[in-house]
């Protein structure tokens, strides 16, 4: 299925893989002891050891954009990827590019706080987050590329009687869906987490939600695993292209223009989270998004001290620990429409003022570094993966403040919307559901923190 | 930090003095409108990144609701007007152009 190599610009590919009947009779005796050239392995780490890592070769390709592509997806954030990649590997479709208009990752994949878990109220969303999170379960093997996901343990606070009923409710419906997750005692919140203040004085603990199989990954290997797999399919992943209109004849869409010329397509899938908006203007089209920053911020590297991912949704604050011992802190988004990537003082004083509460020995934790991302914010906080009024173009958005931990499944469900027309896992995310008053409601269920 | 000064009390108030209350100018549509009407009014805004019309309440302060034309990129802020009005008055459309000649007008 490989492209033809005349075609290919060798800017930075150094090598097409080929299938294995191509490959055979071809291989390398080199190949042929260590495996293909392109795979990560521990023999691939011992093989360049003994010649001076001078055998690492590009991870993706630099191609410059051909005239015509099967399909065109916007954005080469995590979404953008997975949707690439689900599009080659279980729909056969390769004539893809991915536009970026920044670099790879660099939007909301790259700064995000990296929390994956299912634990959602309603069953179409459990659907596609816990078929996400079965995803990165194994995603690092599937994509030869070490995504780091650790099923730590997600648990979500419950400080207030009421948000007690709401994680009782919640560990009921996730019984019935198949999720696992249980509601725990105050006690067993301690023993998962012993930095933790759970008697209050302001907001004790009285429980909290458990979900054993959540976590956190490494942000941007996903999005690099991802674009290194489309890159080995043949697709072109294209760097600072930005789309500056998006052609349409006859109510369906026939292209895109671009920082780097025209280029065609048969269908188009959009998938710029904070910049829906924008771009649904140039194809014609509203959404009922609204894009605000989220913020979030980390501290100083500090020994192990908190194995587990703690969510507190009545003061506004997430925290877990990186592998490189930062705590990753996650606050409250800005309550006005804005683009700045920067986030307001006062979210931060009011995230670490809770946060402080809870776990007493962050209060003299000095903060490396505070950054914002923009989110895509719908009425209902549930996302949109849906046909649009223009045929052939498909919109993948309205994640909000949760989108990372959905990225697999959001990919694999957009994909068979593109090729299929419909999709089980997106069926209920129609932009229809909005004037059908048929909505996914997460709101109260999930719509503070992520 | 956002600063936006209420045109009533004439307070320069800091965003933690105030409540947002999203796109301003938003045409009303009742029982008896269709279901696109009706679903725009409801949900599908403008969204743009660039000037913005919005609403704000002054909540620890006047109490009062007004609007605000701000930039959505750069936060600049470009005037407050009071709430009683349904397009943006004048002196702001002009505030907008003197800064963006390429503003285009209700854009």
């Amino acid at each position: 299925m490989s492209r033809k190599l005349s075609v290919v610009p060798l800017v930075g590919r150094s090598k097409v893989r080929k299938s294995t009947t191509e490959r055979q009779g071809q291989a390398s005796r080199h190949e042929m002891m260590w495996g293909p050239m392109g795979r990560y392995s521990v023999f691939a780490v011992a093989r360049e050891a003994f010649r001076d890592h001078s055998g690492w070769t590009r991870a993706w390709g630099n191609p410059a954009p051909k005239k015509r592509y099967d399909a065109i997806i916007i954005g080469a954030g995590g979404h953008g990827l997975a949707t690439a990649y689900y599009l080659g590997k279980n729909h056969g479709l390769r004539n893809v590019a991915i536009l970026e208009k920044g670099w790879l990752g660099g939007g909301n994949t790259g700064r995000n706080t990296t929390i994956i878990r299912s634990n959602y109220l309603q069953d179409p969303s459990a659907a596609i987050y816990e078929k996400s999170r079965g995803l990165y379960e194994d995603l690092s093997q599937e994509l030869n590329y070490n995504v780091m996901f650790s099923p730590r343990g997600v648990m979500m606070l419950a400080q207030t009687e009421h948000e007690i009923r709401g994680y009782k409710r919640t560990a009921y419906a996730n019984a019935l869906q198949g999720v696992t997750t249980e509601f725990i005692s105050p006690e067993r919140v301690k023993e998962l987490c012993p930095i933790m203040e759970i008697r209050g004085p302001r907001y004790p603990v009285l429980g909290a939600l458990w979900q054993p199989r959540g976590g956190t990954a490494r942000h941007d290997a996903v999005a690099w695993g991802y674009a290194r797999k489309c890159s080995e399919m043949g697709m072109d992943v294209i760097q600072q292209c930005a789309v500056t209109g998006i052609r349409s004849e006859g109510g369906k869409v026939v292209g895109v223009s671009t920082s780097k010329g025209d280029i065609d397509c048969d269908k188009l899938g959009v998938v710029v989270a904070g910049h829906s908006g924008h771009v649904a203007d140039m194809a014609g089209f509203r959404l009922p998004v609204e894009s605000v920053a989220l913020q979030a911020l980390v501290s100083e590297p500090i020994k192990p001290c908190m194995d587990v991912v703690v969510m507190a949704n009545t003061v506004h604050g997430y925290m877990s620990q990186s592998d490189k011992g930062e705590m990753v802190i996650g606050g409250g988004a800005d309550g006005f429409n804005n683009y700045t990537q920067r986030g307001s003082f006062h979210h931060i004083e009011e995230t670490v003022r809770a946060l402080v509460e809870t776990f007493p020995m962050i209060s003299r934790l000095k903060m490396l570094r505070q950054w914002g991302g923009i989110v895509d914010m719908t009425g209902d906080r549930s996302p949109i993966l849906s046909k649009t009024p223009v045929e052939g173009v498909f919109i993948n958005c309205g994640w909000g403040t949760g989108g990372f931990k959905a990225i697999p499944g959001s990919g694999w469900g957009f994909a068979e919307l593109m090729v299929k027309g419909a999709s089980p896992l997106t069926a209920e995310f129609g932009l229809e559901r909005f004037k059908e008053g048929r909505f996914v409601d997460e709101s109260v269920a999930a719509g503070v923190a992520h | 930090m956002l600063i936006l000064t209420c045109p009533y009390c004439g307070v320069a108030c800091d965003e933690t003095e105030l409540h947002p209350g999203g796109e301003a100018h938003l045409k009303r549509f009742g029982p008896d409108a269709s279901d696109e009407d009706f679903e725009g009014y409801l949900f599908q805004r403008k969204n743009p990144r660039g000037v913005h019309f919005e609403r704000w309440r002054h909540a620890y302060g006047c109490g009062k609701w007004f609007h605000a034309a701000r930039h959505t990129v750069t936060l600049e802020v470009f005037g407050t007007y009071p709430a009683q009005v349904f397009e943006p008055p004048e002196k702001i459309r002009a505030a907008i152009l003197a800064k963006l000649p390429d503003w285009e007008t209700g854009a």
